[in-house]
């Protein structure tokens, strides 16, 4: 038989208590803080002469310019061309993208012969197709919103296929059982059941729709942000180029919210 | 593959079991040398709760499946009744989760309704009175993900009766449940199903339940599926569940199929040890 040592130690009571600043709110003030940070730094060293202000002029002198490019009017005509481009580049090859990626996603013939398609084309880098559309489709604003249109139109045709085809069958089943038509079938379950899938698809299809505005207005436009940045490069004027880019940032990060929303309302099924 | 019975009509009426619903003649299924079902033949009666039960891959969802017109038999002939212009001829409760994620519970029950084109007052109707009828009315704005699993079944076989259908097709609709809601539902399957009294197929896993709700009971053999034996079941309606589970004749009914259930069951399970 063992010795039982009766050493009566209270066992310890774990201290719980809810977190000042819950992990959400403490997120979304380092998502100011840290960029905010960074603009002083940048700041104090080019005034400090720690950085060559020829290449990276402090944030003060970048943000008189912006407001010199805002009072001409000059950054708003070159923004609203540049999101035109963007628009109508992103129905011109996201629309016929969905319809094509779910329609493959449902039809295994149609699978059959469009995936060979995709599969050669798509790792083609889209910027070199450039040259090519400017040969087609001229300087004018065409060749811009084609080169929208293809950066859309490979993510989202390929991830509404894989969208549709990830769609637990038992749901197509059930169309079936209730008569759903072609229509319905695409309507009710393809489009709604893909549509997580395709919203990811959407948003690499967005951005790389703004990558390739940015590079196809640097040759052959006359106006738009890209056109802005690469002007500013001939004519030497750093801050003008900053400014461009910081434009084009904050269509990103805008665009990202949109699209975060335009999410919350498509997909209001989805656990948060 | 489906022919449609033609309507016998004269004295029998609508309503009365004598009418077959269903009829299947040498019906067999198989998949590449995988006999899954193997020469069936049954008639099931208009009006008639017939339950299948029979051990795990004897082929139960097969037959269901074919019945629902979603797969093609290899051989045989299937004919279901036709229903009245307008309705459908059956609707299909299936074995697991299947009520759309995307659809919130208004629009999942009235699914079928609106996919034939169902007048929009008739659909507020109908779908509102079996939302009541299994205590979803509260819950039609929500969506499956904040339902529990109980209340998702509940859904689906709402969606299915809401479609108003000549055939019911029930596959295993409550083996995911627990106990107690299972009992609930299993009662309240009887209240709704004795308004209208349509012809179900409903397999289970559960003795209990297949001599709780049905008429007849069709035990199957194990792999390839063929028939075992009918058991019918006279105990009156309505029936209470809690009080039905005291009778004798129930537990006797309950005992004879275990019986023949037994053997098929350990015949599945050798299958299954013989072919790991
Ligand atoms: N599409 C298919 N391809 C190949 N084999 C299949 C297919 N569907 C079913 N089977 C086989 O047919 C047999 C019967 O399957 P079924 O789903 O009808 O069984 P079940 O009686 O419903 O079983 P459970 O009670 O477990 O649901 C099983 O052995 C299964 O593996
Ligand atoms: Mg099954």
């Amino acid at each position: 038989m063992s010795t039982t040592t009766t050493t009566t130690t209270a066992p310890k009571l774990v201290k719980r208590s809810a977190p000042l600043f819950t992990e959400k709110a403490r997120e979304r003030v380092m998502a100011i803080v840290s960029p905010l940070g960074l603009l002083l730094i940048w700041e104090i060293a080019a005034r400090f002469g720690l950085i060559d202000t020829r290449f990276f002029p402090a944030p003060s002198s970048i943000g008189g310019t912006f407001m010199e490019l805002v009072r001409s009017g000059e950054l708003w005509a070159n923004t609203a061309a540049s999101l035109q481009r963007l628009f109508w580049g992103c129905l011109a090859g996201g629309i016929p993208a969905l319809l094509l990626g779910i329609a493959m996603g449902l039809s295994r013939g149609l699978r059959v012969i469009v995936e060979p398609l995709i599969a050669a084309t798509y790792p083609i880098p889209k910027s070199s197709i450039l040259p090519l559309a400017l040969l087609v489709f001229g300087l004018g604003e065409p060749s811009k919103i084609f080169m929208v249109a293809i950066g859309v139109f490979f993510p989202v045709v390929i991830n509404a296929t894989t969208g549709v085809l990830g769609i637990d069958k038992i749901f197509l089943d059930v169309g079936h059982n209730f008569h759903a038509s072609r229509w319905s079938m695409f309507r009710t379950i393809a489009l709604p059941g893909a549509m997580p899938v395709i919203m990811t698809g959407v948003r690499l299809g967005v951005g790389m729709g703004l990558v390739l505005i940015a590079i196809a207005e640097m040759v052959g436009a006359k106006s738009g942000l890209g056109y802005m940045i690469w002007s500013a490069w001939e004519t030497f004027s750093v801050e003008q180029m900053y400014v461009g880019l910081f434009v084009i940032a904050i269509i990103g990060f805008v665009l990202t919210l949109l699209l975060n929303e335009l999410e919350r309302v498509l997909v209001p099924w989805r656990r948060s | 593959m489906e022919v449609a019975l033609a309507d016998t009509g004269g004295a029998i009426g609508a309503g009365q079991a004598q009418t077959a619903a269903i009829r299947i003649d040498g019906l067999v299924k198989r998949y590449g040398p995988f006999v899954a079902i193997d020469h069936l033949s049954l008639e099931i009666p208009r009006g008639q709760f017939f339950v299948i039960v029979g051990p795990s891959g004897c082929g139960k969802t097969t037959l269901l499946r074919i019945l629902a017109g979603l797969d093609k038999p290899s051989e045989g002939r299937i004919e279901t009744i036709a229903p009245a212009a307008g309705r459908p001829g059956n609707s299909m409760v299936f074995q697991g989760d299947s009520i759309f994620p995307w659809m919130n519970v208004w629009d999942n029950a009235a699914y079928g309704l609106r996919m034939r084109g169902a007048p929009k007052a008739e659909i507020a109707e109908v779908v509102g009175h079996y939302l009541d009828r299994t205590g979803l009315r509260r819950f039609a704005k929500s969506y499956p993900h904040q339902l529990s699993g109980g209340m998702r079944q509940r859904v689906s076989i709402a969606r299915a009766f809401a479609n108003d259908p000549e055939i019911l097709l029930m596959d295993e609709p409550f083996s995911a449940l627990d106990a107690q809601n299972k009992l609930l539902l299993q009662e309240e399957l009887l209240r709704i199903w004795e308004e209208h009294r349509k012809t179900v197929v409903f397999i289970t896993h559960s003795v209990d339940e297949a001599v709780i709700l049905g008429d007849r009971i069709m035990v199957m053999t194990a792999q390839p599926g063929r028939i075992k034996n009918f058991v019918d079941v006279t105990l009156p309606r309505p029936r209470d569940v809690l009080e039905l589970q005291r009778s004798p004749v129930y537990a006797e009914l309950v005992h004879t199929i275990w019986s023949s259930l037994r053997d098929e069951v350990n015949r599945a399970k050798r299958q299954a040890e013989g072919e790991g």
